[in-house]
């Protein structure tokens, strides 16, 4: 779904050919580079099938012939349609950071070690991203940007928890009786 | 050069921290406020300090500062113990080596924003032209020029803050305390302010402690310790008392 939203919003700045825009998309969306060019290609087709996109002819400017694309007017409606709504919340989680905190608890382990060593962990990425933030490069400081965020939650999160240990801990050792003990 | 100075070239160049504080203890009437603190900052260090409220975090910030006496424990700042200064000695180190910035209202209403910057190398026997001078040299450089013959009423809270920096880097400290600098603000204000906050300290080698319960502050911090029920359980501080 995101690969589709983001070469169609690639394409309605300008007319691109799919080795770019696998280019583009790692560079601007996930700097991993995980995308596989098949990936890029096969969307290409299926936003064709959608009449979203269509052959702009080919570009010969350099390398080899590569096929261009463009957005049809529907195309373009469904870019604009889709950046101007607000994005539904999701949850976010970081799954496994849920869900080991919650099986810390119910363990009835202490939970701020394992904070405190969280913390760390973070701080370390978050020291990183904090430089990269300053980088000229407007993808790379924006996605720094993001990441420092949604860290911060995390951290924000563990603490609150935290302050709570107590009243969580009684919580489930509740749940745990009524739904029957095997030990 | 002397075998003295020799000496002395020799000593700056071991690690020697500029800051160090062993088993300091501060008790407020009944309460416990730091138990066991053991914390070292090394020169040009920004160290951050977190941990929940009311784990004894400004406390902490308070003995290392020689704001407060410690009930136990001793504090050395370049080879001198604070612990052990009188009350005038300590006002003279925090006027010369030590900067300090907080979260709120640091700020003369009555002057100008360039006297308030000033005013530390006033008291500190500046002349006062060559200290307005020195002060709009600060105020350059933390981008608020402009700004210099403004009152603190007149400016935002992050240039109050960034004004209340520039204040505490005038008088060239080895250090500055800073308790939740960004604390009032926005997140996108904090971030300005830390910006220049961090980099400026870099470039003139400038310790900060720097005490936060935000991570994203700490990120700007080299390293971080924390303090819970007034003591530093910092992974730094175990291999200090190893
Ligand atoms: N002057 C004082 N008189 C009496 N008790 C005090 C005094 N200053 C601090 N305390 C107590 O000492 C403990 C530590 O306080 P401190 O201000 O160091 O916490 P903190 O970590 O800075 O908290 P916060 O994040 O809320 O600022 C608290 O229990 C506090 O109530
Ligand atoms: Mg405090």
């Amino acid at each position: 779904m995101s690969v589709r939203l983001a070469l169609l919003g690639l394409l309605g700045r300008q007319t691109s050919h799919g080795y770019r825009l696998k280019h583009r998309y790692d560079a601007l969306m996930d700097p991993s580079g995980v995308v596989a060019p098949a990936q890029i290609y096969a969307t290409l087709v299926r936003l064709e099938r959608d009449g979203l996109v269509r052959q702009a002819g080919m570009d010969q400017e350099s390398g080899p012939a590569r096929r261009l694309y463009e957005l049809t007017p529907l195309g373009h409606a469904e870019v604009d349609r889709w950046l101007t709504r607000p994005v539904e919340p999701a949850p976010h989680l970081q799954a496994l950071l849920y869900t080991k905190v919650v099986l810390l608890i119910l363990a009835g382990r202490r939970i701020e070690p394992f904070i405190d060593m969280q913390r760390e962990t973070h701080l370390a990425r978050m020291r990183e991203l904090t430089g990269l933030r300053l980088s000229r490069d407007v993808a790379t400081s924006v996605l720094a940007e993001y990441a420092l965020y949604h860290l911060e939650a995390d951290m924000r999160w563990l603490e609150a928890v935290a302050s709570q240990v107590e009243r969580l801990t009684k919580g489930v050792a509740g749940d745990d009786e009524r739904g029957g003990r095997t030990s | 050069m002397t075998g003295y100075e020799a000496l002395e070239g020799v000593i700056d160049n071991v690690e020697v921290p500029l800051l160090q504080a062993r088993g300091v203890r501060k008790a407020f009437g009944p309460t416990c406020a730091l138990r066991q603190a053991d914390v070292t900052v090394s020169a040009g260090e920004i160290v951050a300090v977190m941990g929940p409220s009311g784990s004894g975090k400004s406390t902490l910030l308070h003995c290392l500062a020689g704001i407060l006496a410690p009930d136990e424990g001793e504090v050395v700042f370049s080879g001198r113990r604070v612990d052990r200064l009188n009350e005038e000695q300590r006002a003279a180190l925090r006027r010369t080596d030590f900067g300090f910035v907080f979260q709120f209202g640091q700020l003369l209403g009555e002057l100008s924003v360039v006297e308030n910057v000033a005013l530390p190398l006033l008291l500190n026997g500046v002349r006062r032209g060559k200290a307005m001078a020195i002060a709009r040299e600060w105020l350059e450089m933390f981008d608020l020029a402009d700004l210099a013959l403004r009152r603190p009423h007149e400016v935002s809270g992050g240039q109050a803050q960034r004004v209340a920096i520039a204040r505490a880097m005038a008088t060239s400290p080895k250090i500055i305390f800073a308790d939740e600098p960004t604390g009032s603000l926005d997140s996108a204000a904090g971030v300005t302010v830390l910006d220049s906050f961090t980099a400026v300290a870099r470039s003139r080698g400038v310790a900060i402690v720097l005490v936060t319960h935000e991570s994203r502050v700490a990120a700007y911090a080299s390293r971080m310790i924390v303090v819970r029920d007034g003591v530093v359980t910092a992974p730094a501080a175990a291999e200090w008392s190893r």
